[in-house]
């Protein structure tokens, strides 16, 4: 694999925003989900959530249009666009656990084969916090996990079971990884898609779970 | 009928060690800077409090952990502060972390008269743990609780003397219902304006909700993660 990690998240990123349709309310978490915003296609509208009150997230400001009151869920400053709407964050998360949100895209610390979800804590390390994370996979109409796919110490990051503290319970639809595209699956965790520089053989090694492969074998991932 | 108080500090006079205070603000953004320094200056203690995030290490809520002031926190997220982090490893800091959707929920609740309602947001998790839970249409939810304060610190842009607020974009966030969640509801404005001014179509929390407002000095609004492009990018 000689991508370097920038190379990894582009394509990653790219590979999700080939599943935005025109007039979609996308969510895209901290990391590599935001990224995803780079690769919206030209002309078409796609309206990004911000968590913290505000539908239409606009590119990062020039230096003067900086305005400490307009900010993304990630604490940085952006900018409005024409038709830009703020709310409070009670009605932000009506949007989210209401089903009106048609795609949320978020990281992982692992994923197992039952779509349930671990990232936002880890026992006697990291304090941070769930955020919004547990109301957007119990509310979003389809979630994405963006990650790589295995850790820095090829760990698996997807396991049989998670042993993390669970964000939800059976709520992933996809995975999209640097090595392919994975659709979580009543039957199991099912390669739809491979990338161009990878084999089954070593997905399957990074991947703790059986993966399952469609009859045609998978697909040459979107890139 | 005229809510106006002169200082921050006149705002808070009653407030007793042990209080608890809802705080809005998400991050730095729309939080209540004079009112966070009064309740540093005048030294109150032992508080809970109830807010998103913690501030950062120097500022915001920040400035009340460094001074000890804290017995417990109420947030979604505490990730920006480390102070925080070894607070609660020493055992020093109490925190309850909630899924943020359901702490907006609880607080909105705790302001509508609901003392409870269900939810599908973190359903098998951490936070579901001892809670009650139920089966409606073939899904399981979490019955979480509402959320009230004795007192509410809520930040505005805009404000007049019978308590109506304009907040100005995502600096809302926690306020709209923090500010109707408190016994005694304390607004801090950019700017005062008389009756009259601020369109009645464009008030957000309506005045019924605040006790006291005053216009704040010298906001610093600080910036976390200030972001830019150059001006070529367009």
């Amino acid at each position: 694999m000689g991508l370097s990690q920038d190379q990894k998240y582009e394509r990653i990123a790219s590979r999700i925003a080939r599943e935005l349709r025109d007039g979609y309310y996308v969510n895209l978490g901290i990391g590599i989900p935001t990224q995803v915003a780079n690769f919206v296609p030209r002309g078409m509208d796609v309206i990004l959530q911000s968590e913290n009150g505000m539908l239409g997230i606009g590119p990062y400001p020039t230096e003067s249009e900086v305005d400490a009151d307009l900010i993304n869920a990630g604490k940085e400053t952006v900018t409005e666009l024409k038709g830009t709407c703020y709310f409070s964050s009670a009605d932000s998360f009506a949007m989210v656990r209401g089903e009106h949100i048609d795609l949320t895209v978020l990281g992982a610390l692992q994923v197992d084969e039952k779509g349930n979800l671990a990232n936002w804590a880890i026992p006697g390390k990291m304090l941070k916090g769930m955020g919004g994370a547990m109301d957007l996979v119990a509310g979003a109409k389809r979630v994405f996990i963006a990650m790589e796919h295995a850790t820095r110490d090829n760990a698996p990051k997807i396991v049989k079971k998670c042993t993390l503290p669970l964000t939800g319970v059976e709520v992933v639809d996809y995975i999209v990884t640097e090595l392919g595209v994975i659709h979580v699956t009543p039957e199991g965790l099912l390669l739809t898609e491979l990338a161009p520089d990878t084999t089954v053989e070593y997905v399957q090694s990074v991947t703790e779970p059986k993966i399952l492969l469609p009859p045609q074998g998978p697909a040459s991932m979107l890139l | 009928m005229d809510k106006r108080i002169q200082s921050p500090d006149a705002g808070i006079k009653q407030i007793p060690d042990g209080a608890t205070i809802l705080m809005g603000g998400f991050g730095l953004c729309g939080i209540p800077e004079n009112l966070i320094a009064a309740v540093r200056r005048k030294g109150i203690k032992d508080l809970t409090i109830v807010s998103n995030n913690a501030g950062v290490d120097d500022f915001g809520i920040g400035i009340l952990l460094q001074n000890r002031q804290v017995k417990k926190m109420v947030s979604t997220y505490v990730g920006e502060n480390r102070l925080f982090e070894q607070l609660v490893f020493k055992g020093e800091l109490q925190i309850e972390l909630n899924p943020q959707g359901t702490l907006a929920e609880r607080l909105r609740a705790g302001g509508a008269g609901i003392p409870a309602f269900y939810t599908p947001t973190g359903y098998g998790t951490v936070v579901a743990e001892g809670k009650e839970t139920r089966d409606f249409d073939g899904r399981m939810f979490v019955l979480e609780r509402a959320i009230r304060g004795q007192f509410a610190f809520i930040k505005a842009w805009k404000g007049d003397r019978w308590g109506n607020l304009v907040y100005r974009k995502t600096a809302a966030n926690f306020n709209p219902m923090m500010a109707t969640a408190a016994d005694y509801v304390i607004a801090e404005v950019e700017q005062l304006v008389e009756l009259g001014e601020i369109d009645p179509n464009q008030v957000h929390t309506p005045g019924i909700y605040i006790n006291a407002i005053f216009q704040g000095s010298s906001y610093e609004k600080r910036i976390e993660q200030r972001k830019t492009r150059s001006a070529e990018e367009g």
